[in-house]
């Protein structure tokens, strides 16, 4: 029976083989480092207008990713769309004015929620909430007002906070 | 055509139980009546064969024996136990102790000769290795092929293949083997043996033996009965002797090879003048 | 019109019968599922058979769609330079669809085709008929052995072809057409998902695609005609079959996982 052997360990190679290739898939190309997650504590942010953002979308700071958005809701009584994001443990020194954007990584990419930094020595906590936001730019709203300032005569309009 | 319908032989004196019955068997494929309430009997340790024309049904007839069909009637017993009315398991049982030799020997294409015959013995019994090799080659011996055991079947030839064949059908010591027209298409040294080789086992082994086959002399030579079947009924049946003086025609036409007879030569048609347009009206 | 019609409802009563047929097979093939795991053997002797003797075709072929596939991610995502994110188009196209679909195809072709002729053609020369007067159970000897082989096979084949195909597409976007190498896995990182793209995409489909393929292989293989011509169309029909149903069932997977 020594071909059986043989047959037995081109089995047994092409079994491995592919296993190694599920691995590689796991630990490669996935985001199995982002797996296993959710120590975070979590933190709430309202916007006017959320975009394209999605939940699992990263939370930067300083182009540092610190989190991540796990939650989006709506308030039926403001008519602002709740944003909860969850920031990893360890950076627990976010001052509780900081501001939090809707941005776009490059001309069409994902969006993404961007903080910058306030100045008060008080730091965000689970349950907190970020006062500061600014929506994300919806991309028809700005033509519309490039367009009017073309034809109102190139006067830059005043930057809504 | 005379239809003699004792199941039992004119000229033999009476025999123990028979070890297959089949009582009023009917069988059909699609409309055509392969079998119209047929009776047989097998007896034990004799060799029988089941003659007729090409497409007779001879083949169909060792399935229904052999369980892989059912009756649409009848019965069929195979040692007091109604084949189709067996489950599965006990199916299988009784098909352990049964044995058939196909037309083409049917061996594992993918299996040595030696693989072969030790398939029944290593599927069905828990013998050692070193057991099943001494079976196995002895069961290659009594057909002459010891030597050829580690050959894979495609290196055989016809005649090798049925023998190896014939090895793997004893390996498990049945009480029966079928034999589906062991000797079409073979060479006149190689009939010889295979003659000589189901004969010689049949009374060796205790064997009961049913050919099935139209080669009418080599078949003759070995058969203690013959039933004679055609168009779904038997035509005839007895020892090779009772039959060599039958008055039947038929029997005298098939038994002898003749080319016409009963069974016409001219496939029917219209008249040949007609036919040529030689004639304008039919001949009166 | 009328005859149309008629040979309409023929046909689509006789697919019911095939249909019902083949699932009446399955069933007893499952049955047999016990019986096969006293012998492992048998299993492994196909596995072999199946997924080592297709490793070739299925490596060699994921290598190929991957490197077409950075090359044309490369010429469609130039134009609005975004080519780093070549990394995510080819392991999102792989993982998601191709990498299943194709290696099922291929599968089909190599050894699908070669499953229906070798059982047709044990089923022709009397083999079968032989095993099953000796008392042994073609289902468990000869089919689930085949089907249980395959069905293992198929996932580990897709998997295969998806690894492969991302590192062609590796190769020739970072090395051939300078494509940023960080920029290739980190897109990819972020953006291919473990549960919804790769156990999804990849795992899951591949099961079901295995056990369709293998269940129509058998199956034709089974109830082919025994003749040399009822086999030829048997394989032909196998082959035909794997790949419609295939395609079919990947619709409506991608529907399921991915549909809004």
């Amino acid at each position: 029976m020594g071909a059986f052997k043989k047959m037995e360990l081109a089995v047994g190679v092409f079994v491995a083989l592919g296993l190694a290739a599920f691995f590689m898939l796991a630990m490669k190309v996935s985001n199995i480092a982002e797996l296993g997650e959710d120590k975070g504590y979590k933190v709430t942010a309202r916007f006017e207008n959320i975009g394209g953002l999605k939940v699992r979308a990263p939370v930067t700071l300083a182009g540092v990713r610190i989190g991540r958005v796990v939650g989006i809701g709506l308030d039926t009584h403001t008519y602002e769309a709740v944003v909860t994001l969850s920031i990893e443990p360890r950076y627990d020194r976010l001052p509780t004015d900081s501001s939090a954007s809707i941005l776009t990584s490059g001309v069409l990419g994902e969006q993404y929620v961007g903080l910058e930094p306030g100045g008060m020595d008080e730091y965000l906590k689970n349950g907190g909430a970020l006062k500061l936001t600014q929506s994300a730019l919806v991309l028809e709203k700005l033509i519309g007002h490039m367009l009017t300032n073309a034809v109102s005569g190139d006067n830059p309009p005043a930057k809504t906070p | 055509m005379p239809m003699p319908n004792t199941p039992f032989s004119r000229s033999d004196p009476p025999d123990p139980p028979p070890l297959i019955t089949v009582r009023g068997l009917t069988f059909y494929r699609g409309d055509r009546a392969i079998f119209r309430d047929v009776d047989l009997d097998i007896q034990r340790g004799k060799v029988t064969a089941i003659m007729g024309p090409s497409g007779a049904g001879k083949t169909t007839l060792l399935r229904l024996i052999g369980g892989q069909i059912r009756p649409h009637a009848g019965r069929i017993e195979v040692d007091g136990a109604c084949v189709h009315e067996l489950g599965r398991r006990e199916l299988y049982q009784l098909r352990k102790r049964m044995s058939m030799l196909f037309q083409s020997g049917a061996l594992f294409t993918d299996l040595s000769v030696f693989d072969n015959v030790a398939f029944p013995l290593r599927e069905h019994t828990r013998l050692s290795e070193a057991l099943i090799r001494i079976l196995v080659l002895m069961k290659l011996e009594a057909v002459g092929l010891r030597g050829a055991r580690d050959l894979m079947p495609s290196e055989l030839s016809g005649g090798m293949a049925r023998r190896a064949a014939l090895a793997r059908s004893i390996a498990l010591d049945p009480m029966m083997i079928m034999y589906d027209e062991p000797f079409s298409g073979q060479d006149p040294i190689t009939m010889g043996v295979l003659i000589k080789l189901i004969r010689t086992l049949n009374d060796a082994l205790g064997l009961t033996s049913i050919i099935v086959s139209h080669d009418v002399k080599e078949t003759a030579s070995i058969a203690d009965y013959i039933y004679l079947l055609s168009e779904g009924s038997i035509v005839d049946h007895g020892s090779p002797q009772a039959l060599e003086r039958s008055r039947s025609a038929w029997v005298e036409q098939f038994l002898h090879a003749l080319p016409d007879g009963p069974m016409s030569f001219h496939y029917p048609a219209a008249a040949y003048a007609q036919d040529l347009s030689l004639a304008q009206e039919p001949s009166p | 019109m009328i005859d149309g019609l008629r040979r309409l409802g023929r046909s689509t009563l006789f697919w019911l019968n095939r249909l019902g047929r083949a699932t009446l097979f399955l069933l007893r093939l499952l049955s047999a599922l016990p019986t096969l795991a006293k012998r492992p053997g048998l299993a492994i002797r196909q596995l072999y058979s199946v997924g080592v003797l297709s490793l070739p075709i299925i490596a060699m072929s994921g290598l190929f769609v991957g490197m077409v596939l950075g090359l044309q991610g490369y010429a469609n995502l130039v134009d609005f330079g975004a080519t780093s994110s070549l990394g995510r188009v080819v392991a999102l196209s792989l993982a998601r669809e191709l990498g299943p679909v194709l290696a099922a195809l291929l599968y089909a072709a190599r050894a699908g085709s070669a499953l229906t002729a070798e059982i047709g053609l044990m089923k022709a020369t009397e083999q079968l008929s032989a095993m099953q007067m000796m008392a042994v159970d073609p289902f468990a000897r000869v089919y689930a052995p085949r089907f249980v082989a395959g069905i293992i096979a198929m996932p580990l084949l897709a998997g295969i072809f998806t690894a492969v195909g991302i590192l062609g597409g590796y190769f020739v976007a970072v090395q051939q057409l300078g494509v940023d190498s960080g920029a290739f896995w980190s897109q990819m990182q972020s953006t291919v998902k473990l549960f919804d793209d790769v156990i999804n995409g990849v795992v899951i489909n591949s099961v079901v695609f295995g056990w369709v393929a293998n269940w129509i292989a058998v199956f034709e293989g089974y109830d082919a005609i025994p003749t040399s011509e009822g086999i030829s169309l048997a394989t032909t029909r196998t082959v035909v079959n794997t790949s419609l149903v295939v395609l079919a069932v990947d619709f409506v997977l991608t529907a399921l996982f991915f549909g809004v």
